[in-house]
């Protein structure tokens, strides 16, 4: 078989992969969108199975099926409020492939090094194409696999951190080793270093260096980020990843991981960029850990939280025409959106509106309460963006905000020293009145007082969200 | 200790300062209630519903004013009560402070703490003790029920067989709380509502409620409301003549004029002239709810209706809580209520009279053997700052030159970005050999054009893209494939993982994206 036909196959696949990424436009076109990405991979694999890969193929083949089942379990058990850590460890697994193939490739120049020394011929499809190459080639494709191996060693650790801290199992606060940036800035300097040192043929104890280094860098700058900013860490490790397998494309000459890897790069940094728009921040303020920026006085917050049981909201709620719903993380801690999902039935049963804010950084993950509405069976043109509802707020009888507390707080507005001063937010307290469903009266992850329980149009339901709106629900026929 | 209300003394007064259920209330923060026997009965609640509540019913006033500790009642005490003051009691009613010196004096002199319920300072905090907003919340209301009454026709709008039925045009002066109430019912009832302040920044409420704002045409320096605590001040003599010219414009063409404009401890501002009420139609009814403090208009005779030459009513009721007494005692013991809760700190039924708290200290008027009013002023400002300039509407000139300057910044900037990128993509174009910078422009146009297709997903879609993305990551699968061919033992074994491991992410990631996607469901 021919490479011109695996060529083919690969620009039909790329083709697809974009179309794939396009589809996702909107709910409708996205379910056709995740079959082009399906059948675009499924054309990759097999045509480099038949092609340059045919080397050991039937365990390749093996290996996949066996892939093929952890990932089956994996996605299919997942809950929908654990996807930001699904997401995540499959980062780490994404990084961690980057890194291998970037050491066999270290290794396979090493070996036609030695071939070409002994004046044998060497095995191997990707051998072969090494041995091809001139001198200045392979200085070249030894930057690039340098680049895909950090890449991937950070994104490695970095995934398994933040996966670690969404699961709950790394204190999510942000934590720094003595040292802070500075550890990470010599970290980095240091893996440049040893990255010359291996292009003036130093050896490939430089490589294993310089992978320690770089798993140290993303365990450190990681943990050092806190939870409240978990969404752009994940979507920028969706971009690392991304990175790590275009630069592994240059250096295997394969133009597929090129494309791909720099669609799943560019994806990733939009993402990030749309969060950090979000939350009125620099990327590089995020990076670098904890709220960042000028930090005077906070303005003292004036009044009382005024405390209501479910009857009183029951009766808000019977006598509202519209209602707008605003999820948080809370929700998904509580899992209460199935709880929301049959008061949202219940009260359009009654032909009231009832919609849904979104802001962008809800959850922890880009679209986090989308997919947590979507399971509940909430309908997704009743879930709205905060630019699409910002604007009702004043026409609106009754807000629950449900587990969510910088998104809403009006310190963004009117307190020009507060350390989200600027984050577009939204503006629920512009509506006639506010429900808060809240474990307790504590400040919630950023640890930002939020002026907007003391409104004289905010009543603080008290309790986990998940019994309260049990509760909530015994009263509402 | 024990809070008690004595029937109320003022001729035609029907309000009562405890309700049976402000009386639980009360007695869940520790206090004992009493009340003098039949002093709810006008406002609808019999002594019977009293006692049932748990309250003590006592006989005479004498003996309720020397049993209890706390007397809560509704209008300023006349003189037998303020006899009746002793030391160490607190009384918790309306005052008047600026017209009352010689109640003050005596309170002074016994050693009486007074609350003056109308000195509730106006902050947000203390809204629910405000009994001079809940009172006139009522009145608004019950003025367009008088109006309503006194007039001959309906309110609202109708064409029926037996003829069309014009709505009734309806002017608020004075949006204030009584001016917003009268608003509010007078919308509700059909009515055409026109409102004019002259706090311009209410305008938004008044529209928020239904009716229409009257904008005067005025160049002047308009005051700020939140200065002078959220009550009207008194304006300037220019401004006062384009105020009533506009009235004069308006004053044909009105059924009902409901004045409400007051301004503190002075005089009712004269709004409603004679010949405006000359030149209002037969049947048409004013009612001035100004009339205790000489009226907005100077036909107006307090406490009386009265039928003007031309046929016009003027009602200059002063009673008008009284007249809903029911509902007013209910909301006015409410505010009593509240105000014990503020002054019970540790709700054990002792009264702690806490002169650092702003509220407190802002009502009581004579404490411990001391006058203590006027209060200083709150420290906290009553109501959020008007916003002082709103963005200028800009001219279709102005518009088109930011636009096309707006474009030329734009075309300056990609020009930039695109030279300096052709720039970095020749100087390594120049260094490094021809099959690096073909995949190199692979690598740039694919970057482009993921930039060009994220931009187009959906908000709500960002998590199955990352699903997505991160299943097609593991296209480095390929990567692997290729190597696994090797003749080393070490390359093929991580080669074999690299493949494990991108297929769990392959399949992985899309089969949750699928299953996601399924998940979004239209209604």
């Amino acid at each position: 078989m021919d490479y011109g036909f695996t060529i083919a196959a690969y620009a039909v696949a790329a083709v697809l992969f974009i179309l794939s990424l396009g589809g996702l436009s909107g709910q409708e076109s996205a379910k056709r969108a995740v079959w082009y990405g399906i059948v675009g991979m499924a054309i990759a694999v097999l045509a480099t199975l038949i092609g340059p890969g045919q080397g050991l193929w039937l365990a390749s083949l093996v290996l996949i099926a066996l892939g093929a089942a952890v990932g089956y379990q994996l996605a299919t058990r997942v809950e929908m409020t654990q996807m930001p850590e699904l997401v995540a460890i499959m980062h780490s697994l994404v990084g961690l492939a980057a890194v291998f193939v970037g050491f066999n490739a270290d290794m396979t120049i090493n070996l036609v090094d030695a071939a070409k020394a002994a004046g044998e011929t060497v095995e191997g499809s990707f051998a072969t194409l090494v041995a091809k190459k001139t001198n200045v080639e392979i200085n070249i494709l030894k930057v690039e696999l340098v680049l895909g191996i950090w890449i991937g060693a950070v994104t490695f650790t970095g995934s398994l951190i933040a996966y670690g801290k969404l699961a709950g199992k790394v204190d999510s606060a942000a934590k720094k080793l003595p040292g802070g940036h500075m550890l990470n800035a010599s970290a980095a300097a240091l893996s440049l270093l040893l990255a010359f040192a291996y292009l003036g043929d130093a050896g490939s104890w430089t490589l294993v260096l310089l992978t320690l280094l770089a798993l140290f860098i993303g365990y450190h700058l990681i943990m050092g980020i806190g939870g409240a900013d978990m969404p752009v860490v994940v979507s920028m490790l969706n971009s690392y990843s991304g990175w790590a397998a275009a630069a592994i494309g240059f250096s295997l000459g394969n133009d597929l991981l090129i494309v791909v890897g720099a669609l799943v790069g560019s994806s990733g940094a939009i993402l990030s960029y749309i969060m950090c728009k979000a939350m009125n921040r620099s990327f590089i303020s995020v990076i670098l850990g904890g709220f960042g920026g000028a930090q005077g006085e906070q303005m003292a917050v004036e009044g009382e939280q005024v405390a209501i049981d479910a009857d009183g909201v029951a009766t808000a709620l019977e006598e509202a025409d519209s209602v707008v719903i605003v999820p948080g993380y809370g929700m998904a801690v509580a899992q209460a959106q199935s709880n929301v999902a049959e008061l949202t039935r219940r009260l359009r049963a009654k032909g009231k509106e009832v919609r849904f804010a979104i802001h962008p950084v809800a959850g922890r993950l880009p679209g986090h309460m989308n997919v947590l509405l979507a399971e509940a069976k909430v309908p997704y043109d009743i879930v709205l963006e905060m630019e699409e509802i910002n604007d009702d707020f004043p026409d609106t009888d009754v807000v629950i905000v449900i587990g969510s507390n910088d998104i809403v707080n009006p310190a963004a507005q009117e307190d020009p020293n507060s350390p989200i001063a600027g984050m577009p937010v939204l503006e629920v307290w512009k509506a006639k009145q506010v429900f808060v469903s809240k474990r307790g009266q504590g400040t919630g992850y950023s640890g930002i007082e939020n002026p907007l329980f003391f409104k004289d149009n905010t009543r603080m339901f008290y309790g986990d969200a998940k019994q309260s709106l049990e509760t909530l629900l015994q009263k509402i026929s | 200790m024990k809070i008690g209300t004595p029937k109320e003394v003022y001729e035609g007064e029907a309000r009562v300062a405890m309700t049976p259920e402000s009386a639980r209330a009360l007695q869940k923060l520790g206090y004992d209630c009493a009340i003098e026997t039949g002093a709810g009965i006008l406002a609808g609640f019999t002594d019977a519903a009293y006692e049932e509540a748990g309250v003590e019913v006592i006989k005479t006033a004498a003996a309720l004013w020397k049993e209890c500790d706390i007397v809560a009642k509704v209008r300023q005490p006349n003189d037998t009560e303020m006899k009746r003051l002793r030391e160490g009691q607190t009384l918790i009613s309306f005052f008047n402070p600026a017209g009352n010196e010689k109640g003050l004096e005596k309170a002074k002199k016994v050693g009486a703490n007074v609350i003056a319920m109308e000195m509730v300072p106006r902050i947000s905090r203390a809204q629910k003790m405000d009994a001079l907003s809940s009172m006139a919340n009522i009145a608004g209301y019950r003025a367009v029920m008088e109006a309503s009454n006194n007039y001959g026709r309906f309110f609202t709008g109708q064409i029926t067989a037996a003829g069309k039925v014009p709505p009734a045009k309806v002017l608020v002066v004075g949006a204030g709380v009584a001016g917003l109430a009268a608003i509010g019912a007078a919308t509700s009832l059909g009515a055409i509502t026109y409102a004019f302040d002259v706090r311009p920044e209410v305008a938004e409420q008044v529209e928020s409620m239904g009716a229409e704002f009257v904008y005067l045409d005025f160049e002047e320096e308009q005051q700020d409301g939140a200065a002078t605590g959220g009550y009207a001040s008194v304006s300037s003599p220019e401004f006062r003549e384009a105020q009533l010219a506009k009235f004069r414009e308006l004053a044909p063409d009105m059924d009902i004029v409901i004045t409400t404009a007051l301004i503190p401890n002075r005089e009712a501002p004269e709004l409603w002239t004679e010949d405006m009420v000359k030149s209002m139609k037969r049947g048409s009814v004013i009612v001035d709810l100004a009339a205790e403090k000489g009226g907005n208009c100077k036909l107006t005779v307090a406490d009386e209706r009265i039928e003007t030459d031309n046929g016009v009513v003027i009602i200059g009721y002063t009673d008008f809580p009284s007249r809903m007494a029911s509902q007013a005692s209910s909301l006015y013991a409410t505010n009593i209520r509240h105000m014990m809760t503020d002054l019970t700190p540790e709700k054990d039924g002792k009264l702690v009279h806490n002169m650092e708290d702003d509220v407190i200290r802002g009502a009581t008027v004579t404490h411990d053997h001391e006058i203590t009013w006027p209060p200083p002023p709150p420290k906290v400002q009553a109501i959020a700052a008007q916003k002082k300039e709103k963005p200028k509407e800009l001219t279709p000139e102005e518009k088109r030159a930011q636009e096309v300057a707006a474009f030329k910044a734009q075309t300056k900037q990609q020009v930039t970005l695109l030279s300096i990128g052709a720039a970095l993509v020749l100087a390594v174009g120049l260094v490094a050999p021809a099959s690096f910078m073909q995949h190199f422009i692979v690598f740039l146009l694919s970057v482009f054009v993921g930039f060009q297709v994220i931009w187009g997903v959906a908000h709500s879609l960002h998590t199955p893209l990352m699903a997505v993305t991160n299943a097609i990551s593991s296209i480095i699968i390929l990567g692997a494939l290729i190597q696994i061919g090797s003749s080393s033992m070490l390359i093929t074994l991580l080669a074999a993982v690299g493949i494990f491991m991108a297929a769990i992410n392959i399949f992985g990631g899309f089969l949750v994206t699928r299953r996601m996607l399924a998940m979004f469901q239209k209604s």
